[in-house]
């Protein structure tokens, strides 16, 4: 797959097989078809990307969505977009993101970008509730 | 002393770093102690993208982080030095860097590496610096994050879970 419509998860700990999974319930198995899972567990820095760049290679994923700015996946995966201008690194990655992603009809940066925006929508305080101001 | 944590992690700076200790210890300050990094503008980006903008980064080498060790302490903020292995902490300690403790955060699978913890795997030679470290009156233990109970090195050494 290289058209742009396949992305990987790469998280910490169970956490991407856990978002594919939800995609799954919520969308159906062909849109979590799009998403691979990556796990950090048991990898140090040097192995981690390179686990991740084989990922990427055989998937042909465009794009890897991340959870932490800081954290190791994000780290491994910009490292591995430095060597592959095609390829984009997304932080903070939620659900609604994912879902706008995998049920998008065209691939690419049109795809990521979007789901990027719907992301970012999804976060919002729906009740304040005693502590809020 | 402003230097609260000398860490052993070869994911060098990362969520558990910036996160998991960063927050707690409300660290304002990271010294990443490690030859290669010191020399590439690149990695150093890298990493410094990773901190939140109230954190800042330095870059080392073993020579240079010997040289300015002693700014770092004085500084008002809390700090944490991270090398990436076993053998760069050993030329720091065996320096005379004068370190109470050292914190092995995270030494993960590779190929060589036999397990001790599900987040510590050592060959021989890393097993020989973390004991030389200790030789020098230094208390090593494995600690992933600030909430798990220390383990100590001669506890650590008899395992062999993954």
């Amino acid at each position: 797959m290289s058209d742009g419509t396949f992305a990987i998860i790469a998280a910490h700990g169970d956490l991407a097989e856990g978002l594919v999974s939800a995609v799954s319930r919520v969308a159906g198995a062909a849109a979590a078809a799009k998403l691979m899972p990556f796990s950090n567990a048991t990898l140090g820095g040097t192995e981690l990307a390179d686990s991740l760049r084989q990922a990427v290679e055989t998937s042909g994923a465009r794009v890897i969505f991340t959870d932490l700015p800081a954290g190791s996946c994000t780290i491994a995966a910009r490292r591995i977009a430095h060597e592959r201008p095609d390829l984009a690194v997304v932080c903070g990655v939620n659900l609604a993101m994912l879902l706008s992603f995998a049920l998008s009809p065209v691939g690419g940066a049109a795809a990521w970008e979007l789901a990027v925006e719907k992301g970012r929508a999804a976060i919002r305080v729906a009740e304040e509730g005693a502590g809020g101001h | 002393m402003a230097i609260e944590v000398y860490r052993i992690d070869d994911r060098l700076v990362h969520g558990q770093v910036v996160v998991g200790w960063g927050q707690p210890l409300a660290l304002g300050f990271i010294v990443l102690v490690d030859n290669l990094v010191a020399e590439s503008e690149w990695e150093q980006d890298l990493y410094r993208m990773g901190v939140p903008p109230e954190m800042t980064v330095h870059f080392e080498s073993t020579t240079s982080a010997m040289e300015h060790l002693r700014e770092y302490r004085l500084r008002p903020e809390h700090g944490l030095l991270l090398t990436g292995d076993t053998a760069t902490m050993r030329a720091l300690v065996e320096g005379g860097a004068s370190i109470g403790a050292v914190n092995v955060g995270g030494l993960h699978h590779r190929a060589g590496r036999s397990p001790r913890m599900r987040y510590v795997f050592l060959d021989p030679t890393e097993e020989s610096d973390l004991r030389a470290i200790a030789a020098c009156g230094v208390d090593v233990s494995a600690q992933d994050v600030p909430s798990a109970l220390p383990v100590p090195l001669d506890d650590l050494l008899t395992r062999s879970g993954g």
